[in-house]
């Protein structure tokens, strides 16, 4: 049978053209799926365990999608909830659909599928000789200490536990943290579609309309059958050709025609894309290729300090010239400062201290090939130490110096500017990703939690 | 001089993932397609990154008219070193570089 997956955009907090998701609507999918998440935001949201993305827009993007599921009567998917996919985010996302839901009338059946993991649960099939590392390698081999470490750790689900959650016949499936493709390749795959085209039409559909020639426009969707997939744009205008939905296979993939995924990888080495109109793309010769054994791919991250920044203007013409010069000055004695006055050293017992030169190459530092002749420049100071307060106290120590400290040693004291006061901004926590690795399950569910329950206190679905 | 960035449709890299790194090169024609991929390597590559060659790999993807390389992050995405979140401004410094054969033909 073939099955018609509707992705209202890649990521849920993005926003996505109203038009295009009523054409989507109309098109009579029989499931909606979108994304919540990603680790491209960076470590803190998986270490605080927190999302990126605003309340009030998540709000609001989700209530549109609700009500979508409710004119188009299919399920809605939502994975990697508010961003980490942690159990913290998976209840955020659950208590806003219960908001939802009171508000508009509906009683609505839910099921959440908890990715998060115990610590002492990896550190046991680290015991059993089940987790391995990925390339890179990030660190020595992997202790329980290191797991107890993390503040947060996920396991990316796959199209298993998408589909066992789909399959409680929830109105709603908010999952933890799962892979990109999982969440549209699941439906397809429980309906007997093949396999190969499944997961190769979810990773060209998982970041939305990017596929397409109108990569804002957000909605896409993909008609899977027993050989091959066919993906559209739904924006007025929006295209999708053979060369854009081929570009799409290559994007944050670091192997254009391998994606490794929980149970098997997907083979695209010899898939062939043509234009099934001027607007839809046919995808045919994609393998999936089933793995001996269940693996599925940790995330963990860990609190690695506390940081406090501090930032300086330079408008002077002689110090801008001279910038690389005068910094190097600066930090050395900075260093000795901070030395001769906490007795501290730089180091991972002691301290960190970054200052990156805004106008000259804070962006690339060594890599950095183009000479520049800005007007001003900014200097963050970014302060790393074991705890906030530490953190700040370095910083109010070199806050004086910052805001005074000369380019030669026989000259009036300049004074640059200070954007705001205090000069110092507390940042808060320092988390790091620190696992890359994958753990072996004998059943797929056996690392995931599946929960149903019902939300809002009205009468209609 | 002929920076790369002129001859090609466009450069960008991202994350894939937060270890790793990979940039991908779009040719507009399937000329221009075997003139940059005559040009470019991993070792290439590994220069303008300051990086270990062996380090990197090279995809081929005629069909998308591009070549791809990807490669350890030079710090791990979101470390107390890491400049940059998304990995993004790198892809300017191959689209600023000159590589040996690109002007000829």
């Amino acid at each position: 049978m073939s099955t018609r997956v509707l992705v209202p955009s890649g990521v849920l907090g993005l926003g996505f053209d109203s038009d295009a998701l009523r054409r989507g609507i109309a098109w009579r999918p029989d499931i909606i799926c979108i994304d919540g998440g990603s680790t491209d935001s960076g470590p803190h949201y998986l270490g605080s365990g927190t999302s990126k993305y605003s309340r009030d827009a998540t709000r609001a993007e989700w209530a549109a999608l609700l009500a979508a599921r409710a004119e188009a009567g299919v399920p809605l998917v939502l994975g990697s909830a508010g961003t980490s996919g942690t159990d913290a985010t998976v209840e955020w996302m659950f208590a806003i659909t219960d908001e939802i839901a009171r508000e508009k009338g509906w009683r609505l059946r839910v099921a959440t599928l908890s990715s998060s993991q115990p610590a002492a649960r990896v550190a046991a099939a680290i015991g059993r000789g089940r987790v391995a590392p990925l390339a890179p390698r990030i660190g020595p081999d992997l202790s329980a200490a290191d797991l107890h470490a993390c503040a947060n750790i996920v396991a990316l689900a796959g199209a298993e536990q998408i589909g066992a959650a789909i399959r409680t016949g929830a109105d709603v499936v908010i999952a933890g943290r799962t892979t990109d493709t999982a969440l549209i390749s699941a439906l397809p795959i429980m309906n007997g579609d093949d396999a190969g085209a499944a997961w190769h039409g979810a990773k060209i559909a998982e970041c939305g309309a990017l596929c397409s020639t109108r990569p804002l426009s957000g909605v896409v969707g993909v008609v899977f059958d027993e050989h091959a997939c066919t993906v559209e744009a739904f924006a007025e205008g929006a295209r999708c050709t053979p060369e854009t939905v081929a570009a799409h296979m290559l994007y944050e993939n670091s192997d254009p025609f391998v994606l490794h995924e929980p149970g098997g990888h997907l083979d695209a080495s010899r898939a062939h894309y043509e234009a099934a109109d001027n607007r839809r793309v046919r995808i045919t010769g994609s393998q999936w290729v089933a793995a001996r054994s269940y693996r599925v791919k940790l995330e963990g991250a860990r609190l690695a300090g506390y940081q406090t920044t501090i930032l300086a203007l330079v408008r002077s013409e002689r110090y801008v010239r001279n910038i690389r010069t005068w910094l190097a000055r600066l930090e050395s004695f900075v260093k000795r400062e901070i030395a001769s006055r906490t007795g501290l050293v730089e180091g991972p017992d002691g301290y960190g201290i970054e200052f990156r030169a805004i106008g000259v190459d804070a962006a690339l530092g060594l890599l950095e090939t183009k000479p520049s002749n800005p007007s001003e420049v900014g200097v963050l100071v970014i302060v790393t130490a074991k705890s906030q307060a530490r953190a700040t106290d370095i910083a109010r120590l070199v806050n004086p110096f910052l805001l005074h400290f000369p380019l030669t040693e026989d000259e009036e004291l300049p004074t640059f500017a200070f954007p705001y006061s205090p000069a110092e901004t507390e940042r808060g926590p320092l988390y790091e990703f620190c696992l890359n690795h994958v753990m072996e399950i004998d059943d797929p569910m056996d690392a995931f939690g599946l929960e149903v329950r019902d939300v809002g206190d009205g009468q209609t679905r | 001089m002929a920076r790369l960035g002129d001859l090609v449709r466009g450069i960008r890299s991202k994350n894939a993932g937060p270890f790793m790194i990979t940039v991908d090169v779009f040719c507009a024609t399937g000329e221009s397609f075997d003139r940059v991929r005559a040009a470019l390597s991993a070792a290439g590559i590994a220069r303008v990154f300051g990086i270990d060659p062996a380090s990197v790999s090279m995809f081929e993807i005629p069909g998308a008219l591009a070549l791809k390389f990807s490669f350890p992050r030079p710090a791990i995405q979101g470390s107390r070193h890491d400049r940059d979140m998304h990995g993004a401004q790198l892809a300017l410094l191959l689209e600023e570089a000159d590589f040996p054969g690109l002007e000829e033909t």
